[in-house]
């Protein structure tokens, strides 16, 4: 059988080298066949995901709850020491000093990245704001999205806190972040689909063995992963109530 | 569960409650007029079992309620409760979680030493292979506007 397999759109854009080079060792670790494909959008990765056209994924929190309860996937594996996190900035000049400065008819800028959105939305809440009271800018990529920020076409942004620490210390200088989220229990997920039944400890085994290797953990660092853990179905199933709890 | 202690708040005076709880038993608190801010950014997480009795509770959950995390797991959630909270304002939580829907409120806590911290709580039935075992509460920080207005309604069902 030949198997697809994606990672969720939010990618680093450095990491995706390091992520068809990761597609090349599984499928000599498995000894399958396994295209690899990457979508740009999250809207192309839902659609390929309803036509059940994906065997694995490595994904975003949001869409994992998804997956696993919509879809039947199963997780196996997280990366150690990595979780989701979001936050909110705004151009360092701007009077807005805490996420009460917030008006209702802000515009935030931000990507299409679900789970950025969630945290965000919660996060802005204190000053009263909601989908309804706010004009929502998507942008194609963060850099857009403080781009937008620095010319002062929006309000505030929201930004995955990761890729926003990787902005350049110029375009950060001229940013001020009003909150950062501490969540600590929402992470991408290493998930398969039933198409793998009876091949999950197989491919679990090579996943956690990956970082015993020189050449392994060069895939790893090429795909910004530090080791590969292994999740138990109940602390998935933790994770997706309680982002369950955090939309409306 | 025990009697909230002078030396629970550093010795500061408080004004004493006798709460009573739904499962028959009570406790006497010291409530002290003092708010804690919420912590920004994070969210206060706890599980409990289906009886309410709190199973796991996140490092900023120890941090806000004053209690050590002993104390917490085994312990009703209840322990939570403000005397200002009425009954009523948590009228459908059980009706709406059992029936695997998910109840959000506005809740004025009580920390160990008698302050408090006011949230947006969010509770879900924790569904597996299609039985309830256990709920999560999440709670997040609070649009000061609704809690004003939360304030006052609930001085009107006391």
């Amino acid at each position: 059988m030949n198997y697809v397999m994606t990672v969720s759109p939010d990618f680093n854009t450095k990491n995706v080298v390091g992520w068809f080079i990761f597609n090349t060792w599984l499928q000599k670790e498995l000894r399958s066949n396994i295209h690899f494909e990457l979508f740009d959008k999250f809207h192309e990765l839902h659609q390929a995901i309803a036509d059940k056209k994906i065997n694995i994924v490595y994904a975003n929190p949001y869409d994992a709850a998804n997956l696993i309860r919509e879809y039947g996937f199963q997780a196996l594996a997280r990366p150690l020491n990595k979780t989701d996190e979001a936050l909110i900035a705004v151009n360092s000049d701007s009077a807005i000093q805490k996420v009460e400065d917030l008006k209702s008819g802000s515009i935030i800028a931000t990507t299409d990245n679900p789970d950025v959105h969630m945290m965000s939305m919660i996060m802005v809440e204190p000053a009263d704001l909601d989908k309804g009271n706010i004009t929502i800018n998507i942008k194609d990529g963060y850099v857009a999205v403080a781009k937008e920020l620095l010319r002062g076409t929006a309000d505030a942004g929201f930004f995955l806190a990761e890729t926003f620490d990787e902005l350049s210390d110029v375009v950060k200088s001229k940013l001020r972040v009003l909150v950062r989220s501490q969540i600590h229990v929402i992470h991408h997920v290493f998930l398969v689909d039933k198409s793998f039944a009876g091949r999950n400890d197989e491919i679990t085994k090579a996943l956690m063995s990956m970082s015993d290797s020189d050449r392994g953990n060069k895939i790893l660092s090429e795909i910004g992963v530090l080791k590969w853990e292994k999740v138990e179905e109940e602390e998935v199933e933790f994770m997706i109530d309680l982002m369950s709890t955090l939309v409306s | 569960m025990r009697d909230m202690m002078p030396e629970d708040s550093n010795g500061k005076q408080g004004v004493e409650h006798t709460l009573s709880y739904h499962d028959g038993t009570s406790r006497k608190v010291l409530v002290q007029d003092e708010e804690l801010p919420y912590p920004e950014g994070k969210l206060i997480v706890s599980r409990t079992d289906p009886k309410g009795i709190i199973t796991h509770a996140n490092q900023a959950f120890v941090e806000m309620s004053g209690f050590k995390i002993e104390e917490l797991i085994g312990t009703p959630h209840y322990i939570l409760r403000h005397p200002d909270m009425p009954a009523t304002a948590f009228a459908g939580l059980w009706d709406d979680i059992i029936q695997g829907r998910k109840w959000s409120g506005y809740v004025k806590n009580l920390r160990k030493d008698g302050r408090y911290y006011w949230v947006y709580a969010t509770v879900v039935a924790n569904i597996r292979n299609g039985i309830v075992v256990g709920y999560t509460s999440v709670r997040r920080k609070p649009s000061r506007t609704k809690v004003n207005k939360a304030k006052e309604l609930y001085k009107t069902l006391k």
